[in-house]
């Protein structure tokens, strides 16, 4: 049976990162399991920016976030298994014995030892049967994050008139990305007083494109019996419930529930990891540790986070202590402020949301004194000054990929045949599209004209990442370059 | 004039068991079905219970059939290859009231046949299901659970295998008899010639019967809600659980019930609705649902909830009257040839097959009934790869690397199975359809990892555009079309 010092579950931000950190504080050996192809996780699918404004101090969409973190846990050598699925973990007694790992994938049944175990399996998203939405149950109702991977990886459009339940940060960025890609997105409906997100995604995604959010609002009734046909809306009383005769009907043929996520810990239970019965997040001491010696849990596993950027600091920290445990050396506790530090919810009248770093700072103007309050540094007031006068954002979007290089899975296929894991992420996401962002940010009212002028472009790999792929109107008279985020094998 | 000729109207239980029961003859059958695979209605939205025949009114079709149908049914899974669990069940009764309900219950099922009842007091109750409430209740250990798509399916497939067509998404709209022989059309104008038309229509089996020159029989849809609750609960409720039965509108009371795939579901109610196909759940009955689930079972936790679902009973008995009609399996002495299956509710599923013998003894009366020679007894399904040893699985995945890639990981479903699932003999490539017979889909996640996987290899592998990809028969596509 192979045997490691550490072996880390799921290649996620966390994961990777978790690798960095083992390999950093000098484990000799490490395994990175990874169940899809891919490394990367679900930032793959996320090609918005707003990653790495902490870890890399730049605007990074998902799958460029995505790369560095593999580029960097490829360069400190650890070893990489992608398309394993692990089932169980058997616990090892005691801190001197081994656990047991076992995966299954194309090659078989693997069992691994490991001294080690640092659990970076994400989360999933809670669901339409999970809150049971009265009604009929007609095709055409998703979770955001399935509607995210369908659109930004299949080439797959949910629907033309889109209601989103919940304003969660990921059914947000969908009612800008569906609108981007024309739909029609009638309304966000959230239960609670304020939206659930942060504000930056209230101003840049909801705001930008007028797209109404009913808070204190919910979906009393789904109505359609093959097809969804339409949704009610209803007014929340104090009770949490519906008040009779504030309900109206919206038509959509799509609705998509952005209404939390749950940490996924079914491998930790194979392995006796104590569970949160709340929210389903792993337990830990402060140095991310479970009750299980050895076994640690880091991300989104453990308790849902903002952002990607602090998973990977988390994970760091589980793979260094990770090494440390098994060295019986003092290990370092998380900084749990680290965790959430963004603003969410509405914007306050009057005041923009700098989007210049995590901090998310409320920055108002004064229109008799010409100041602006409320910014933590001068970027702050820049920010918001050209937000008053002319505001830009990151155009990110997909074009699709040649038909020619359709056959993508077979050399997918022939590199795994060949022992050869090691597959960048992006390079087998599905033979549709190649994520792109604008290489600068464009003024704001150019964005949809932006994403139509790519709805005609098709590219041939290879591509790498940031090669330039076309140019669009930028709205002021000239070109706007627009680069690929991720990269295309031949 | 070939009395051969067999058109069956509905492939849901009673119309695959009785295909299955017929291609054992030499017969010409056809199966006309609305929707695009087996199970589309009632069939597939029950309780999945084997019932062991103590609540039906001794003397009636019923009881017979059903207690007939609960004996035989294991060897008939085994047969078909269908899973089922000898799971018992138990009444619970909570005032002196109730036990004297089950004595009652006891007796009467006596009468019908059925073997093993007896009553339990609070510890032995204690013993069985720890975590639910009562003073004691009753057992009946003949009670048993089976996947009812399974079942279809393996019906249906194995009355393919034997000869029986099938035809689905060809909803019948016109029975007009000529010449002494049926002339049966569906929906798209096709027309299907037959000397014997079984109508095992299930909610539509009144309006089946008109059709066919048979007035006044009328169905009341009586809607039941159900809960589906996370898989690993059936080691805290291992068997049925209901309610000690009491005067109502004709349901077997709100209960929980482990399924063979490890889920516990609660359910039904029981309403009358004016519509035969409004599935809805409504926000009152869960919430009555839940105040009765958790009275029954104390330490249950709404968050193991994963979704819902709904079903209807075709009754016979109209609401101001409730209870039970007696089922009516006959050949309709105005209309010689038409054989008429109609308010086949519960117990249907586990009185299918001698509902089946029944029709076979109908048609034998008016037909030399003929056995086929190299009739296919036996049927076997895809493996389930979560079922297998470590080593079967080492074994299946050297064989095909395509059992190495889990698909659906609630379920732990590989791509093999979800392919061995897209290529069913019937061509039925709804989401439904892979979700039914590979069990993806079902779990916790609601198909939030599998869908965009199984999507992905519609698309790809099977080249369905996307706006063509349903989830149960046409009308119910799931998207719009490409993004760009």
């Amino acid at each position: 049976m192979d045997r490691y010092d550490v072996l880390i579950v799921g290649a996620g931000p966390g994961g990777l990162a978790a690798a960095r950190g083992a390999q950093a504080a000098g484990a000799n050996s490490i395994l990175l399991l990874e169940r899809d192809r891919v490394t990367g996780g679900i930032l793959n699918q996320c090609i918005h920016d707003g990653f790495g404004l902490v870890r890399y101090g730049a605007r990074l969409t998902g799958p460029e976030y995505a790369l560095r973190a593999l580029q960097e846990a490829e360069e400190s050598g650890i070893e990489l298994l992608t398309g394993y699925h692990v089932i169980h973990i058997e616990a090892g007694a005691g801190s001197e014995l081994a656990h047991t790992v076992t995966a299954i994938g194309p090659e078989g049944l693997r069992q691994i030892e490991a001294g080690a175990i640092v659990l970076a399996t994400g989360c999933r998203e809670r669901t339409r049967g999970a809150i049971s939405i009265p009604g009929s149950r007609p095709a055409g109702v998703f979770t955001a994050g399935v509607v995210q991977n369908l659109v930004n990886v299949r080439n797959v459009m949910p629907g033309k008139n889109v209601v989103i339940l919940g304003s969660g940060d990921v059914g947000m960025i969908m009612a800008r990305r569906l609108t981007l890609e024309g739909a029609a997105v009638k309304a966000v409906v959230e239960v609670l007083p304020e939206p659930a997100g942060l504000s930056r995604n209230v101003s840049q995604c909801l705001y930008d494109f007028d797209i109404p959010i009913y808070c204190s609002h919910t979906i009393s009734r789904i109505i359609g019996k093959k097809k969804l046909e339409a949704v009610e809306v209803s007014q929340l009383g104090e009770d949490g419930r519906p008040i009779k005769g504030t309900e109206w009907e919206i038509a959509c043929d799509a609705l998509i529930l952005s209404v939390g996520l749950i940490p996924e810990n079914e491998v930790a239970e194979t392995a006796g990891v104590a569970l949160d019965r709340k929210t389903n997040g792993v337990l830990t001491d402060p140095f991310l540790q479970t009750n299980v010696p050895g076994i640690f849990s880091c991300g989104n596993a453990r308790r849902i986070m903002d952002l990607a950027d602090f998973v990977s600091e988390q994970g760091e920290l589980a793979g260094r202590n990770a090494v440390t445990y098994l060295r019986q050396e003092e290990m370092k506790a998380w900084d749990e402020a680290r965790t959430s530090s963004m603003a969410k919810g509405f914007p306050p009248e009057g005041t923009v949301t700098c989007t210049m770093c995590p901090k998310g700072c409320q920055v108002k103007y004064d229109e008799q004194t010409g100041q602006f309050t409320g910014n933590g540094c001068e970027r702050g007031a820049e920010f918001a000054r050209q937000e008053r006068t002319a505001p830009r954002r990151f155009l990110t979007t997909t074009v699709r990929v040649a038909e020619a290089s359709h056959g993508q899975a077979d050399e997918t296929a022939s590199r795994e045949q060949a022992g050869d894991n090691l597959i960048p992420a992006g390079a087998s996401r599905g033979p549709g599209l190649l994520p792109v962002r604008s290489r600068e940010p464009i003024p704001r009212q150019a964005l949809e004209n932006a994403a139509f002028a790519l709805r005609d472009v098709t590219v041939e790999p290879p591509v790498a990442c940031g090669d330039i792929i076309a140019w669009v109107p930028d709205g002021e008279g000239g070109q706007a370059a627009i680069i690929a985020t991720a990269e295309l094998g031949k | 004039m070939d009395r051969r000729n067999i058109i069956i109207v509905g492939a849901g239980a009673i119309g695959c068991a009785v295909a299955r029961e017929l291609s054992r003859y030499e017969l010409n059958i056809t199966v006309l079905e609305k929707e695009c695979d087996v199970a589309g209605g009632i069939s597939g939205r029950n309780s999945a219970v084997v019932h062991a025949g103590f609540n039906n009114r001794p003397g009636s079709l019923m009881a017979k059939l059903c207690v007939e149908g609960n004996q035989g049914f294991e060897g008939l899974c085994k047969e078909l290859d269908v899973p089922y669990r000898k799971t018992g069940k138990v009444l619970v009764a909570f005032d002196e009231r109730d036990l004297q309900t089950l004595r009652a219950t006891i007796e009467q099922g006596e009468r019908n046949g059925c073997r093993g009842l007896r009553l339990i007091g609070r510890q032995e109750l204690n013993d069985f299901l720890p975590g639910i409430g009562g003073i004691g209740g009753m057992v009946s250990p003949e009670t048993a659970i089976t996947d009812p798509f399974l079942y279809c399916i393996a019906l249906a497939e194995n009355a393919l295998e034997n000869g029986a067509q099938f035809r689905f998404n060809a909803c019948v709209t016109d029975i007009r008899k000529q010449e002494g022989a049926f002339v049966v059309r569906t929906e798209s104008g096709e027309e299907f010639r037959a000397e014997h038309v079984i109508n095992c229509a299930g909610m539509n089996s009144d309006r089946i019967a008109e059709m066919a020159g048979v007035s006044g029989y009328r169905l009341y849809p009586c809607r039941g809600e159900y809960f589906i609750l996370d898989r690993g609960l059936d080691q805290q409720i291992p068997m049925p659980v209901y309610p000690a039965p009491r005067a109502g509108i004709g349901g077997l009371g709100v209960h929980l019930t482990p399924t063979t795939a490890g889920n516990v579901i609660i359910g039904p109610s029981a309403e009358y609705i004016p519509q035969t196909d409004d599935l809805s759940c409504t926000r009152e009955v869960m919430d009555q649902l839940l105040a009765e689930a958790k009275a029954l079972w104390p330490a249950f936790d709404r968050k193991e909830i994963i979704g819902n679902y709904a079903g209807i009973r075709p009754k016979l008995a109209p609401p101001e009257e409730g209870g039970y009609r007696d089922f009516v399996i006959r050949e309709e002495p105005d209309q010689p040839g038409l054989i008429d299956l109609i308010g086949i509710e519960s117990p249907g599923l586990t009185a299918s097959m001698p509902i089946a013998r029944m029709v076979r003894e109908i048609i034998g009366q008016r037909t030399e009934l003929k056995e086929k020679a190299g009739f296919t007894v036996e049927h076997r399904r895809p493996v389930r790869f979560r079922d297998l040893s470590e080593e079967e699985q080492a074994k299946l995945i050297e064989q095909d690397p395509e059992y190495g890639e889990i698909i659906c990981r609630c379920q732990k479903v590989t791509k093999r199975e979800i392919r061995n699932a897209i290529e069913n003999p019937f061509g039925a490539k709804s989401i439904s359809a892979i979700k039914y017979r590979a069990w993806a889909t079902t779990g916790r996640c609601n198909g939030g990892y599998c869908l965009t996987r199984i999507v992905d290899m519609l698309i790809n592998e099977y080249h369905v555009k996307p706006e063509e990809i349903t989830y149960r028969s046409s009308g119910s596509e799931l998207f719009s079309g490409e993004v760009k």
